[in-house]
C-alpha cells in the first residue's frame, strides 16, 4: 500500500482583519465579509517566505513519519511565490531537512494547485517504485494588489506531505487530474501583482475544473459523495468550496473540518493541502477523504485517501492545524501589514 | 629586559575632523609627541588601527605613516586587536625597547571613522565580533554590551541609574579636558531620557564615533635620564585573550580577559589593585566600565554599580577612574584609544593634568579591551 | 554581507545545527572547529544540537547594521539550548514585553536577511516561543 506516511502544517502568527483593509480603501467591510465569508487572513512575518514555511511544515511531517530524511528521494515545493525566479526553493528545503545530496528536486508552479502537483509527482514516484520516500509541499506568501478584491484573501501558509510504502497513515486509493487552458488569473513576468478575469474566475474556471476532477475521480473509483467522511476543496474564499460541495452533493459537515479560509484566508498552493492536514488531524481510522485542488490557468488534482490505524499514533507528534491557526495570533494594522508584505519599502 | 620610559606624548583634539585625512590626523599627533620628547629620529614605528581598510580603503599603514612622518626607511608595523589595537601598539613598542631591539620607539594609534555613514561604521565595528555567528544574526556592539548589561542587572541588581552615573562621571571629567570630543556635563536624567539604542542601553551609554590619533615616544630609561625628562616608567604589560563570541564565554557578566591581563600585569609590577592611584579603563559602554572595575579587582564581583553610585571612582574618590573623560566624553577613535589612555596616565604621573589632576598620583594603570572582551591589555605606569 | 561561498560554507550549521563533539572530553563546538578549546584534542564527531532552550540574556536592537536596516526594532539574545550549548540569534514571534531571562524558546528556520532586491537570500535559525 502506498500513501501519506507523514503530514505537517505551518501557519504564520500574524493576522489582518477584513475591516482593517476595507478601512484604508473605503470599501464596505460587512459586504466583503459576507460576500467572501472571510473574517481575517494570515500574514507572513518579514522573515517568513515560501521556503521557511515549507521547512517548518516538512519538519512537522517528518516528526509524524519518523523516517530517516536521507532516504527521501524527491523534494518538491509547489508555490506561486517562490523566493527566487531562478534558483530552486526545493534545494534549500532538501538541505534543511537533511535529504541532500541523493535526492531529486524541482519547483512546481501552477497557481494555487502547485502544492497538490508536488504531492502528485512525489506520490507517483513512490508508487512507481523509483524512490522510497517522496516529499510534496504546497506553500505560498501570496500577494493581493492593494485595493483589489483579492487583497482580502491572499494569505500565507504551508502544508507538507511525505509519501511512502510502509507505516502509511492515509492510503492513496485513487488520483485524477483535470486540466484545460483557461486564462482566469495570471501574472506576467516582471509584474508584481497578478491580474484576474473577475467573475470569469467562477463558473468557467473554479467550478468547471473542480466539478470535472471530482466527477472524474468518483467515476474512476466507482464512488459517490456519501461514501466519504470528509472532502476538501480549494478555498479561494469561504463561499466557493461550500457551493461546489453543494453542487456535487456533499454535506456541509463533510466540508467543515477542512474549511479554514474564514480565519486563514486563501493560502493558494497551501489551501487544499492545509484543509487536508486539518482534516487528518481529526480523522479516524477507516475514514475516506476526498481532496480536490484548483489552480488557475487552469486545473484540478484530486486524491481519494483512506485513513489507517496509524493516524492515532502520529496525530499528536506535531502541532495540529487548528492549534497553529488559533494560537499566538498577532493582529496588524494596515501600515505594518504593508511593510511586512513589502508593499512599501524603506528607501535605500 | 630593560626598563622602559615614556618621554613624549602627543594628542590632538578629537571629534569629527572633516578637514583631516587619516594620514593628517596621525602625523599631527606624532609630531606633537616627537616635539614633547625632544627627539627627531626614531628606531621603530608601531601603529594601532582597527579598521582603516574598511573605513577609508587604506591598509599598509606601516609604509604610509612612516613615509608621511618623514621617517623612512624606519621599520614599522601596524597592529590590530579590534578596540585594543592602541594598547597592543603600546605593548609591542614596549617589547621592542625592553628587549633591546630598539632604543626609541614611536607608538601611535589612529582611527578615521567619519568618512563612512553610520550603517557602514556599525558594520566596520562589528568585525570585532564573530562575523558568522554573531554579526550574521544582526547583533551590533551596543547590542552585545546590552546583553551583558541585562545579565548584570538580573544577576547583581545593578540599576539603570548606576549605569547612567558612569556616563555622568566621565562627562564631568571630560568637561575639564580640552582635547575631549564632548567636553560638557550630562545629568542622569539626560542619560535616561536619551534615545534607546539596544535595550537597556541608550545613546548616552555609548561611546561615540570619533576621528583622532594619539602618540607616545618610548625609550629605555637610561636615555630618558640623559634627556633630563620627567621619568614615567612602564613597569608592566599584561595581555590576555578570551573567546571571540560572547555566547561562548563562561560568564557573560565577567570579563575574564581583563582579569587575566591584569593578573599578569600586577605580578610583573609587583602591585595589587589597592596600590593603583589613577586608572583609565575602556568604557566603550557604561556597563563595560562597571564590569572592568570588577575584573581589575577594584571592587568585589557584582558590586561595580554600587561603587560608582557611592563615588569610589569619581575624580575626588578613592580610586579615580577615567579622569580624561573616558571613551564616553573624550571620544573613541578605536585604534587611538589605548594610546590616549596611556597619555592621560603619563600626564597624571607628571602632574600635568591641570584641573583633572589626582594629587600625589604615583602609580597608574590602563586597561584597553577589544570587542566584547575578546582581548584585554593592561599596562602599569610608575613615576620614576 | 557574506559572499555566496561564505554563506554556503556554513549551511550545515545554519540549516541543520550540525556541531562537532570532542571525542575525548565531550565538549560541543558550534560551529565545529579543528582544536578542542577544553582539551586541545583534534578528533570530533558530528552531532546535531538540541532544538529547544532558554533565553540567557536578550536585547532589542533599535539602531541596526546596514543589512538589517529595515528590520529594526528586533530582539536578539543568547540562548542556552537544552544540551548546554549557547548560541546568539534573533528572537521572534514575541511581543517585546513578553521577553524575559529564562523564557523557553525553540528553533525555527527563518530568513535572516537578503542582499537588496537582487542578491542572495540568507536563511538560518531563529528562536520562537516554545
Amino acid at each position: 500500500m502506498e500513501g501519506i506516511i507523514g503530514y505537517g502544517a505551518s501557519i504564520p502568527r500574524n493576522r489582518i482583519k477584513v475591516e482593517e483593509i476595507a478601512k484604508v480603501w473605503g470599501a464596505d467591510a460587512p459586504s466583503y465579509r459576507k460576500g467572501l465569508m472571510v473574517e481575517e487572513k494570515s500574514v507572513p512575518s518579514p522573515d517568513q517566505d515560501t521556503i521557511t514555511m515549507s521547512v517548518e511544515a516538512s519538519k512537522n511531517a517528518l516528526k509524524r513519519a519518523g523516517i530517516d530524511p536521507s532516504e527521501i528521494g524527491a523534494v518538491y515545493i509547489g508555490s506561486e511565490s517562490h523566493p527566487y525566479a531562478v534558483k530552486p526553493s526545493g534545494t534549500v528545503l532538501a538541505e534543511a531537512i537533511g535529504a541532500t545530496p541523493e535526492v531529486h528536486t524541482a519547483d512546481f508552479e501552477f497557481a494555487c494547485k502547485a502544492g497538490t502537483e508536488g504531492m502528485f509527482v512525489a506520490f507517483g514516484l513512490v508508487k512507481a517504485g523509483l524512490i522510497k520516500y517522496g516529499l510534496g509541499v504546497g506553500a505560498d506568501t501570496s500577494q493581493g494588489a492593494p485595493g483589489d478584491a483579492l487583497e482580502y484573501t491572499a494569505a500565507a501558509g504551508a502544508a507538507a506531505y511525505l509519501f511512502g510504502r510502509e507505516k502509511v497513515v492515509a492510503e492513496v486509493l485513487e488520483t485524477y487530474s483535470y486540466t484545460t487552458d483557461t486564462p482566469d488569473f495570471w501574472r506576467r513576468e516582471y509584474q508584481y501583482y497578478p491580474q484576474h478575469g473577475g467573475r470569469f474566475t467562477g463558473d468557467p474556471a473554479y467550478f468547471k475544473h473542480i466539478t470535472g476532477a471530482a466527477k472524474g475521480i468518483l467515476g474512476k473509483a466507482g464512488m459517490k459523495p456519501a461514501d466519504f467522511q470528509y472532502v476538501i476543496f480549494h478555498q479561494p474564499n469561504g463561499k466557493f468550496p461550500l457551493r461546489v460541495g453543494e453542487i456535487l452533493g456533499f454535506a456541509k459537515k463533510q466540508i467543515e473540518p477542512g474549511w479554514l479560509v474564514n480565519k486563514l484566508g486563501n493560502t493558494y498552493s497551501g489551501s487544499s493541502p492545509l484543509g487536508l492536514t486539518a482534516t487528518l488531524d481529526i480523522s479516524k481510522p477507516g475514514d475516506i477523504v476526498l481532496i480536490v485542488s484548483y489552480g488557475s490557468g487552469a486545473g484540478s488534482d484530486a486524491f481519494i485517501l483512506k485513513v489507517t490505524d496509524r493516524i492515532n499514533e502520529v496525530r499528536d507528534l506535531a502541532p495540529k492545524t487548528r492549534e497553529l491557526l488559533d494560537k499566538n495570533r498577532n493582529y496588524l494594522e494596515y501600515g505594518m501589514y504593508a511593510k511586512f508584505r513589502h508593499k512599501i519599502r524603506m528607501a535605500e | 629586559m630593560r626598563e622602559v620610559a615614556v618621554i613624549g606624548v602627543g594628542m590632538n583634539k578629537w571629534g569629527e575632523l572633516w578637514e583631516k585625512s587619516l594620514r593628517d590626523v596621525f602625523t599631527e599627533a606624532a609630531i606633537l609627541a616627537l616635539d614633547d620628547a625632544g627627539v627627531d629620529k626614531i628606531d621603530s614605528l608601531i601603529v594601532g588601527c582597527m579598521s582603516s581598510g574598511v573605513f577609508v580603503g587604506q591598509e599598509h599603514l606601516s609604509s604610509l605613516l612612516a613615509d608621511y612622518l618623514g621617517q623612512v626607511p624606519v621599520p614599522a608595523a601596524r597592529v590590530e586587536s579590534a578596540c585594543a589595537s592602541g594598547g597592543l601598539a603600546l605593548r609591542t613598542g614596549w617589547i621592542e625597547v625592553a628587549s633591546g631591539l630598539s632604543d626609541v620607539v614611536l607608538v601611535g594609534g589612529v582611527e578615521k571613522m567619519t568618512d563612512v555613514n553610520g550603517h557602514e561604521a556599525t558594520y566596520a565595528l562589528g568585525t570585532a565580533a564573530d562575523q558568522e555567528y554573531e554579526c550574521y544574526h544582526g547583533i551590533t556592539f551596543p547590542g552585545l554590551y546590552a546583553l551583558i548589561a541585562r545579565a548584570h542587572m538580573e544577576k547583581y541588581g545593578t540599576t539603570r541609574e548606576q549605569l547612567a552615573m558612569v556616563a555622568v562621571k566621565n562627562h564631568a571629567n571630560g568637561s575639564l579636558n580640552p582635547l575631549a570630543q564632548y567636553p560638557f556635563k550630562v545629568s542622569v536624567e539626560a542619560v535616561l531620557s536619551s534615545v534607546m539604542v539596544a535595550d537597556p542601553l541608550r545613546i548616552l551609554d555609548c561611546s561615540p564615533i570619533t576621528d583622532g590619533a594619539a602618540a607616545l615616544i618610548l625609550c629605555q630609561v637610561e636615555l630618558a635620564k640623559k634627556l633630563k625628562k620627567p621619568i614615567v616608567k612602564i613597569t608592566a604589560s599584561g595581555m590576555a585573550t578570551d573567546t571571540i563570541a560572547l555566547s561562548a564565554r563562561r560568564e557573560i557578566t565577567w570579563i575574564e580577559s581583563t582579569y587575566q591581563a591584569a593578573k599578569r600585569a600586577y605580578a610583573m609590577a609587583a602591585k595589587k589593585a589597592e596600590d593603583i592611584d589613577v586608572i583609565e579603563v575602556h568604557d566603550c559602554f557604561t556597563i563595560a566600565e562597571i564590569c572592568v572595575m570588577e575584573a581589575l579587582g577594584l571592587v568585589e564581583k557584582g558590586k561595580g554599580g554600587k561603587a560608582v553610585e557611592d563615588g569610589l571612582t569619581s575624580l575626588r574618590g578613592k580610586i579615580p577612574v577615567n579622569t580624561s573623560g573616558g571613551l564616553k566624553a573624550k571620544g573613541h577613535p578605536v585604534g587611538a584609544t589605548g594610546v590616549a589612555q596611556a597619555i592621560e596616565i603619563v600626564k597624571q604621573l607628571r602632574e600635568e593634568a591641570g584641573p583633572r589632576q589626582v594629587k600625589g598620583a604615583k602609580v597608574g594603570l590602563t586597561q584597553n579591551m577589544g570587542g566584547s572582551g575578546g582581548s584585554s591589555i593592561v599596562h602599569i605606569f610608575e613615576r620614576g | 554581507m557574506p559572499t555566496p561561498s561564505r554563506y554556503w560554507r556554513e549551511i550545515p550549521q545554519r540549516y541543520r545545527l550540525e556541531a562537532g563533539k570532542c571525542k575525548n572530553c565531550g565538549f560541543i563546538a558550534f560551529p565545529p572547529r579543528l582544536v578542542c578549546p577544553r582539551c586541545q584534542s583534534r578528533v570530533f564527531e558530528t552531532i546535531v544540537l538540541a532544538d529547544v532552550g532558554k533565553i540567557v540574556t536578550y536585547t532589542i536592537i533599535r539602531v541596526p547594521p546596514k543589512p538589517f536596516s529595515d528590520q529594526a526594532p528586533y530582539a536578539v539574545g543568547i540562548i542556552e539550548l537544552d544540551d548546554g550549548v549557547r548560541l546568539t540569534g534573533q528572537i521572534v514571534d514575541f511581543a517585546f514585553e513578553e521577553l524575559k531571562v529564562g523564557q523557553r524558546v525553540k528553533i525555527e528556520f527563518r530568513k535572516v536577511y537578503e542582499e537588496g532586491e537582487a542578491g542572495v537570500i540568507y536563511y538560518g535559525y531563529k528562536f520562537v516561543p516554545a
